[in-house]
């Protein structure tokens, strides 16, 4: 994770299509300027980052069901749960499913997990569209490369 | 067994917090009711796990800004539900 640069996912260690499953690897840094804020003393993963980090996990697996024509951006969040609190250097699993995707949208679930134990999970819904900017493509597809190839 | 209009109409009320009581046959989905784009979007995916379909919504939007129909056509509760039972229709042939 490079928490200031929202890239929250670090590796992909399972994805498959047909199921519509992926399993994200994602270490929190020791340091990060957002420890600074949260909290001075007592630095812990902020929650709305978890949601983030499910987020784009999630956002991946559908980028790849739907092979890279169409960009998904988060539209909502339900039956969030924070239940755990993460320290650095925490290595988390993050378990995604794709449950439903039609004409403009996306649906599904995602979970963290840290030893076996549940962390966070979410229900997502995505807007899919096409990608707004070419430079917003060609930034994601080298996120692509960094954590299919890590 | 509920209606097309009943089911419609209860996942309107339930996705987007609007009283059961103030949709009708006649209620324009964002005219009338103030459904937003999202909030459609959430209305769209209830339907089509409800129904076991997919609403072509992009389409539609499509054919109305290109002058081939009338928002009306697509977004009056009544012609709403229509349009949903000739996807039923659709899959079940």
């Amino acid at each position: 994770m490079q928490l200031e640069y929202f890239q929250m996912i670090d590796r992909v260690v399972e994805m498959d299509l047909d199921r519509r499953t992926i399993r994200i690897e994602a270490i929190v840094p020791e340091k990060s300027t957002v420890f600074e804020g949260h909290f001075p003393g007592h630095p812990l993963l902020p929650g709305t980052l978890m949601i983030e980090a499910m987020a784009q996990s999630l956002g991946f697996l559908t980028l790849n069901v739907l092979e890279w024509a169409r960009v998904p951006l988060l539209t909502g969040v339900t039956k969030a749960k924070i239940r755990r609190f993460i320290e650095p250097e925490t290595t988390l699993l993050i378990d995604a499913t794709l449950l439903q995707d039609g004409q403009g949208y996306a649906v599904g679930e995602a979970e963290i997990s840290h030893n076996g134990k549940r962390v966070a999970n979410a229900s997502l819904s995505y807007v899919v569209t096409p990608f707004p900017s070419e430079v917003m493509k060609s930034a994601l597809l080298e996120v692509k490369e960094r954590i299919l190839n890590a | 067994m509920a209606s097309t209009y009943d089911t419609v109409a209860d996942i309107i009320a339930d996705t987007c917090d609007i009283p059961r009581d103030d949709i009708t046959p006649e209620s324009h989905v964002i005219d009338d009711l103030g459904i937003d784009s999202l909030d459609f979007l959430d209305v769209v995916f209830a339907v089509d796990k409800a129904f076991g379909i997919k609403v072509p919504h992009e389409q539609w939007t499509e054919d109305v800004n290109q002058g081939n129909a009338t928002a009306e056509d697509y977004f009056v509760m009544k012609n709403l539900c229509a349009r949903v039972d000739e996807l039923v229709q659709a899959k079940n042939a």
